[in-house]
Parts: C-alpha cells; structure tokens; sequence
C-alpha cells in the first residue's frame, strides 16, 4: 500500500532538480558546520529548539516563512521564465511534468508554508505582549504547533529531491488527484505535508483562541484590546472552525488513494464536486485567516505613524467580526462555472460582494486616520500606504469576479491569478512586512535600517505592478492559467514585462536580505533603549526592548490604557479616561 | 514629473537650465513611453475584449459596468489616500491636525453607507445578470438550436453532432447566427470548456452533464480551450470553433459524411488514450447515444484501464 523507496525516486537524470539539490545541501551542512564550529548547539537548543517561549516560537515561524518565501519565489521566477520564452514553436526548458510539479508546489508553498508562519509568526510574537500576558495559554502546545509546521516544510522540500510533488496543482481536485491519475507519490507529499502542518495550525488556533478569550491581563477588557489582538481573535476562530474540514477532506482523498474508496472518484459514486465544496469550504475562510491578521498590523501601524488613535474602533471591530463570519458563506464563488443554477449563483455572488462593506469600511478608517494626523514615513507607514492603494485594486477585480457572468468569462484566467496576488502580495505579504519592520525592534531591540526597507518597499511595490498588471490585460485577452506553453504570440510582450516585475520583486528580497545585514552590522548605533520607538503606546511598547522572559502585567499597568488599547502619550496633557 | 531627479542643490533652476537637460530627458523619458506601449499595443482587441456573440457581449458589458459602478469609490479612495499622505506629512506646516481620537458617528454612518450602496446596487445586478446569462437558459433566436455533445478526453474535445449523426475532435464547426445547445461531459478528469469570444464556460466532470447555450453572431474562427488545470497535455488542448454562414454548414455536414471513417467503439477507445495536440479529424458517422454510454461508461469505471491511464506516455497522435 505505501510502496517502496528506491533510488528510481531521484532524479539523477534531471540537471535542475539534482543542482538545486546540492546548492541546498551546501547551505544546509555550511550553516550545521558554522553552529558546530562556533559551538552554538546548546545555546541553539536550549534558547531555540526546545523553547515554548512565545517570542521565540514567533521568531522562528517567521524565519520558516522567509526561507520558504525563497523556495516559492524560485518557483515563481521559473514558471514566469518558462511562459516568457515557450511561445509558438518554443517549448522553453520545463517539460509539462516539471512544470506541473512547479506551480502546484509554488501554490501550496505560498500559502502553507510563507504566508501562514509569517502571519501566525507575528500573532505569535506580539499577541501575548499586547494582552499583557507571560505567554499563550498552552506554551507546549504551541512548540508542537511550531514543529509540525516545520516538519510539513521539510516534507514538501523532501519531494524535490526524492520521488517528485503533485502536478494537480495546489487546490489537489480530482479525480486528477485520485491514484488513476496521479499513481506516484507526488500527491502524497501534498496531502501529507498539509496533513501534518494543518494539525499544527489547528493547534494554534485553540492556543490562541483560549489565550485571547481567557487570559489578558487584569483591566484589558475585550474593548481595550488593541485592534491586532482582535483580528488575531477573528482569524484563529477561523482556523479552529476552518481547518477540521481541510483535514477531512484530506483524509477522504487519502482513504481513496489507499484504501480504494471512492468519495471523490469519477465512478462508484464518488463525487468530485463535494471535494471542490469542501476545499472551499475551507479555503475561503483561509484567505481571511490570512488577510485579518494583516489588517490588524495595518491598524497599529497607520494608527501609530498618524501619530493619533485609530479612526472608528468599534467600526474596525465590528467589520472584523462581520468577516469572520461572511467568510463561511461564499465559497461557491471559486466555482460558479460548475452548473449550479442562476439561483445558487447569484446568491454566493451577492454574499461575496456583502464582504466590500466591512471591508470598505476599514478602508475608509484607516483613511480617516491619517486624515489630520501627522504622519511620519517609516517603512512599516510606506508599506501600509502601498497596500491601501493596491488593495482596493484587488478589491475592485475581486467584487468583479463575484459577479457570476463575469465570472464565467474570467474564471481560471491569469485575470484570477492577478486578483489574487494582488490581495495576496498587496494586502498580506506588505501587512507581514509592516509588521516585521514595526516589531523587530521590540523582538530584538535594534531597529532596522531604514534606507534598505525603503528600497525592498519600493522594488516589492513597483514588482507587484509590473508583474500582475499585464496578467490583468492578458486574462482579458483569453489566457488561462497553468499554461505551460503559449500558444498565442501576441502574449509574448506582456509576459515580458511581467518576467521583469518578478525579477524586481527579487530586488526587493534583496534589500530585505541587504537590510538584516546591514542592522544587524551597525545594531549598536541603532538600539531601542526607550521600549517604544515609534510612539505606539499598545502595552507591547510599554515593556524594555527585547521584552523580559517573563512579562508579568500588573493591574497597574493596564489600568489607564484606553479604549482601542493606547495609553495615553507622557508628554501630552489627555487624561486617562480610566 | 521627472524635475526632481535632476534638481541638485546649487544647480541653477530656469528655462535655461531647462533647456540644456531637455535632450537627455527626453532620451530618459522614452523609456516609461515605451513601457506604457508594450501593453498597448498588444491590447489587440481579443480574447474576452472581443465579444462575437450575445452571450459574450453581455458578459462584456457587465465587466465594463460593474468596472465603472465600483471605480466612483476606488478612485476617489486612491486620490485620498495619496492626498491624505502627502498633506499630513510631518513635515508639512501648513496642515491642521488633530491628535486626539476623533469619533464621529454621523461621518461613521456614512463611511458604512458608501460600500452599502454600491453593493445594493450590484447584488441587483448579480441577481439580475446571473438569471439572464445562466448557461442553462435558451437563447432566442429565429433558428432552431443546433445541438452539440462534448467530451473532454486526455487532452482533446470529441465534439459529437447527435441530430447530423457525425462527430469531430478539436474542431467545433457552428452555424453563424444559430443558437447552439451543448450538452457537456468528461470522460476523463475535470476540464473546462471554454471560447472566450462565444461567452461563458462550464464545467465538463465524469458521469456528469452540465450545460450550455452559446451563439456566434457572424462567421469566424473563435479559439476554445480547456481552462481547467487536466494534466500534462493541458496546454495544447486547443481547438478553434469555426463559425460558418448558416448554408454552408450543411455543406460542411455533407462533406464530413462523405469521408472518413466511422466512430465505433473501437475507434472511441482508441481516442481515450491520452494523447497531446491532436490535429482536427472528422467521423462520417458516429453510434448513436455515444454520449450516454461515455457517460455510463466513466461512472462505472468499466473503461477505468483505457481511459484513466494519464500516466502513460501519451501517443502524439489519436486514431481515427
């Protein structure tokens, strides 16, 4: 049933797969030889490894994230290569096996294995200090979630080397994904690579929704929270109702593949489109999973770089929640050209677009927060202004795509793929990279350069432009997605002018990888001794820089911190209203 | 716009010194002009641009306005955030602030109105246009329906012409100005079939039929494709509906009778064998209710070794 390991599972054969390999290996025994050399090993276990500090636990998510952003960005980069030169009589240098295996790997690794650590790193790092908490409620268990996360990503790592990974592409439909179809091993990997990390995920949602509901520290009532920890609430309640059907559904594909059942095969009575249901099912509350965390980033940071509080708290709040809870009732929007009658249709239709009002809503608020603010632009402010004016783009092309008969003229065109990377880019990976400007220096306490992060804004902003607006333009024109030849010359140039927005995306990794560097090079110039080097006032910024092991919060502490979770500036005259 | 690259401190400002740096930014200016070019230029009116049916030009036309409803807020909300930003910079000294956490409750019903009412207005839209371009529904026409059974196999379309008893793969030929009724299903994985210049796409699964109405207003060759993700031959799964006057159709009918060979059930196992960029082939006849037993066939699994077998190397050419 579970087969045989042979060395016919690696590619020796395949130049790239094996290169790429070796690279990797170097890297890895290179950094293993420096820890053993310098004697790092036990501080590295006993500080990192083993630890079930939240901070640390935070710290190490968002690494996974950004090493794995370099594997799915090389991924990206070759299946934008690949479609810029295979036009007409080319067939470029991925054969459709390689380049199957690509971007269903770039897809699950995305949003799996960069966007969740990234966004669950940075929940992990600042929830507990904003509550005013020693740590989540479940400090092991939040170490276990750590490790089956890792342990996922090292599983799909491992199908670049042994066997190969799924060619179905990321959502994994059948029958395509069933054992008629898909007999090797590649959709194993990607079922069981999920598997593992989604049990992880569903472990942090319980930690986190226990910890936020049950132990913020004395005075912080639900109305004091700053407006991250509640969109951290919203988003982890998502991942505790979300992910048991991923899981499921997970489970009847591999009950198929094994065991011979038929849940989602063509005969039998399986039935593919309950998968795609439930897939969805899941997968659309994923995206506000991701996407809500984010907005709360923003809302600190436009709110701390306006130098005011945040316009309309309870607005905020409340659109967070009414996402929370819409997010379970569009799915069907991902499927409309599936024959579901115009009824059906237009009433997912009808509900996905209800989702633009909350969602404008936040728009508006954090407009009118900078609105007679003072604004001061730091890298984390530039990012968030970047993304108000990408995002309502994405936005506007996402309301389109609800529209049914749209829909079933742009459904599955790179006209969809541009949407969502557009919101994906635009909206999570600027709101993870405001975040990781705003709160490193709390996490490490020297602040980062500021030159670099401008430079990575600028090239990740100006990437993200050039490589989804001709992808637009090309959607409208008739491409559909996960073409591994073009057969249309006239795509040609667009594809083109996307390849180089990838590359200048790559600029902006760069400068990150640049603006580390240089901080960690010069920290001594550029450490936080006040604890609160932007003025942002949440009790994160009232602890020292890095924050002590163990914060204990009085009642003192939190006693005058206001509605939206400030207190108030030492030098201005407001009074604490509590 | 381009000033303050060249604006060095000292450096004397005027027509003069305008006029000494004009060349080399015109020469630096023409690059932003041909990068706005490329994609002109290729915008060749295609693809979804350009509609070749009712059903199309509709779905156009409700692209164009749900684009235009949506842009009254979009673009006032970019111009404000840019305006927002650059006033209340810090450094600026002229703006009016106020630090202090405003709360308006009338402006906060407004800011819920403004999304509110674009989306009243558009559910209205959806709901309407969702029921006047469901794929299932009849179009309206003089003619009577032309009636097209389709099958996605791995990686081509067999097109089958139950009333004409002929069928073709990776070639749709159509009346121009008749409605064409299609019955689809998939013999194989999901596909989606899908001519981007008739309108809408749908869904072919196995064991299942979905359905869908389409017209060509005039003749032409519209493309089609699968736009769903179906294996390694997915990319060259490709045909062109050919749209011919509404006479010469029956000429073709004829002409297709009188060649070729029959599609039988061997012949039909034959094309279920995966197979990549087939080139266009007629059948002279075809047995009836092919569509019926492919049906029964995928969902009994009876053909589950012919035709499941994606992962054989496929044969560059079908039979037939």
């Amino acid at each position: 049933m579970l087969g045989r390991l042979t060395w016919a599972a690696i590619p020796f054969n395949e130049p790239l797969p094996i290169i790429s390999m070796a690279v990797v290996l170097i890297v890895i025994l290179a950094v293993l030889g420096l820890v053993t050399v310098k004697g790092w090993w036990p501080y590295l276990w006993r500080e990192w490894l083993t630890s079930v500090d939240h901070k640390r636990i935070g710290v190490m998510y968002f690494a996974l994230g950004l090493v794995m952003l370099l594997r799915g960005y090389s991924d990206a980069i070759m299946m934008r290569t690949q479609q810029a030169i295979a036009v007409g009589n080319a067939q470029g240098y991925l054969p459709p096996d390689h380049y199957d295996q690509i971007f269903s790997a770039h897809g699950t690794i995305m949003i799996f294995f960069v966007a969740m650590p990234l966004v669950i790193g940075l929940m992990n790092f600042a929830v507990p200090l904003q509550l005013g908490v020693r740590d989540v409620a479940f400090p092991v268990l939040n170490s276990v979630s750590f490790w089956l996360t890792a342990t996922g990503a090292l599983l799909i790592n491992l199908s670049l080397v042994i066997g190969n990974f799924a060619r179905t592409g990321w959502m994994g439909y059948p029958p395509l994904s069933e054992l008629s179809f898909s007999p090797d091993v590649g959709v194993d990997y990607y079922l069981w690579s999920l598997q593992i990390s989604g049990i992880g995920t569903l472990l942090t949602g319980v930690n986190f929704v226990t910890t936020i509901l049950k132990l913020r520290a004395p005075g912080m009532t639900y109305f004091r929270m700053p407006v991250f920890c509640w969109t951290a609430l919203a988003a982890n309640l998502l991942i505790v109702a979300a992910f048991p059907i991923l899981t499921a559904t997970f489970v009847m594909l591999l009950l198929d593949r094994y065991l011979g059942m038929h849940f989602f095969t063509n005969e039998a009575g399986g039935n593919q489109m309950m998968y795609v249901n439930l897939f969805w099912a899941w997968g659309h509350p994923e995206v506000y999973i991701l996407i809500l965390p984010v907005f709360g980033i923003f809302s600190e940071v436009v709110a701390t770089f306006s130098g005011k509080g945040l316009f309309s708290y309870r607005s905020m709040v409340l659109a967070t929640l009414g996402i929370c809870v819409l997010s379970f009732m569009v799915w069907l929007h991902h499927f409309f050209t599936m024959g579901a009658g115009a009824d059906v249709n237009a009433f997912f239709g009808i509900m996905s677009s209800i989702i633009a009002v909350p969602t404008g809503v936040k728009v508006f608020n954090w407009l009118f927060t900078m609105f007679r603010g003072r604004i001061v632009f730091k890298t984390p402010m530039l990012f968030t202004i970047g993304f108000i004016v990408t995002f309502v783009i994405g936005g506007l092309t996402g309301v389109l795509l609800a529209v049914p008969p749209v829909d079933f003229v742009l459904h599955n065109s790179v006209f969809l793929v541009a949407h969502f990377h557009n919101v994906i880019i635009g909206g999570v990976v600027f709101g993870v990279l405001a975040g990781y400007n705003y709160w490193f220096p709390k996490a490490f306490g020297f602040t980062l350069d500021e030159w670099w992060g401008k430079a990575s804004f600028w090239c990740w902003l100006i990437g993200f432009y050039l490589a989804f607006m001709p992808l637009y333009q090309l959607g409208l024109m008739g491409m559909t997605r996960r073409l591994q030849h073009i057969p249309d010359p006239s795509w040609q140039p667009l594809l083109l002018v996307a390849e180089v927005g990838a590359l200048v995306i790559f600029a902006g990794i760069l400068c990150q990888i640049a603006q580390l560097y240089v901080s960690i090079r010069s920290r001594e110039e550029r450490r936080d001794l006040t604890g609160d080097p932007w003025n942002g006032r949440t009790l994160e910024w009232s602890t020292s820089s890095p924050p002590p092991f163990a914060l204990v919060c009085e009642v003192s502490s939190t006693r005058w911190v206001t509605e939206s979770g400030r207190y108030p500036a030492s030098d201005t005259s407001t009074a604490p209203r509590t | 716009m381009h000033d303050w690259r060249y604006a060095s401190p000292g450096a004397p400002h005027g027509p003069a010194s305008n006029a000494r740096h004009r060349p080399r930014r015109a020469r630096l200016l023409r690059w932003p002009v041909v990068c706005a070019a490329v994609p002109v230029a290729s915008c060749r009116q295609a693809g979804v641009l350009d509609p070749q049916g009712p059903i199309a030009a509709q779905e156009l036309l409700l692209l164009i306005n749900s684009t235009a409803i949506m842009l009254v807020v979009v673009v006032p909300v970019i111009l404000a955030t840019l305006a927002f930003a650059w006033w209340y910079r810090s450094s600026n000294l002229r703006a009016s602030r106020s630090p202090d956490e405003s709360y308006e409750g009338r402006l906060e019903f407004v800011l819920w109105s403004i999304p509110a009412l674009i989306v009243i207005l558009l559910g209205g839209v959806i709901w309407i246009g969702s029921h006047q371009l469901d794929p299932r529904a009849p179009i309206p026409a003089n003619a009577n329906a032309l009636r097209v059974d389709v099958v996605a196999l791995d990686w081509k379309w067999l097109f089958i012409y139950p009333d004409q008893g002929i069928a073709a793969v990776n070639q749709l030929v159509i009346p121009a100005g008749t409605p064409v009724k299609f019955r689809l299903t998939s013999a194989t994985v999901m596909n989606s079939f899908f001519i981007p210049q008739l309108g809408s796409q749908i869904y072919t699964m196995g064991g299942m039929t979905t359905h869908l109405n389409l017209l060509a207003d005039k003749a032409g060759e519209y493309p089609g494709f699968s736009a769903n993700f179906s294996g390694d031959g997915f990319a060259e799964m490709r045909f062109i509906a050919k749209a011919v006057p509404a006479g010469n159709f029956d000429a073709w009918v004829a002409q297709v009778r009188g060649a070729g060979s029959a599609l039988d059930e061997a012949g039909y196992a034959q094309l279920t064998k995966p197979s990549k960029a087939v080139p266009p082939t007629t059948y002279r006849s075809v047995e009836p209710n092919l569509f019926e037993r492919i049906i029964d066939q995928t969902v009994s699994g009876s053909e589950k070794a012919g035709a499941g077998a994606a992962w054989c190397p496929p044969v560059q050419q079908a039979g037939g």
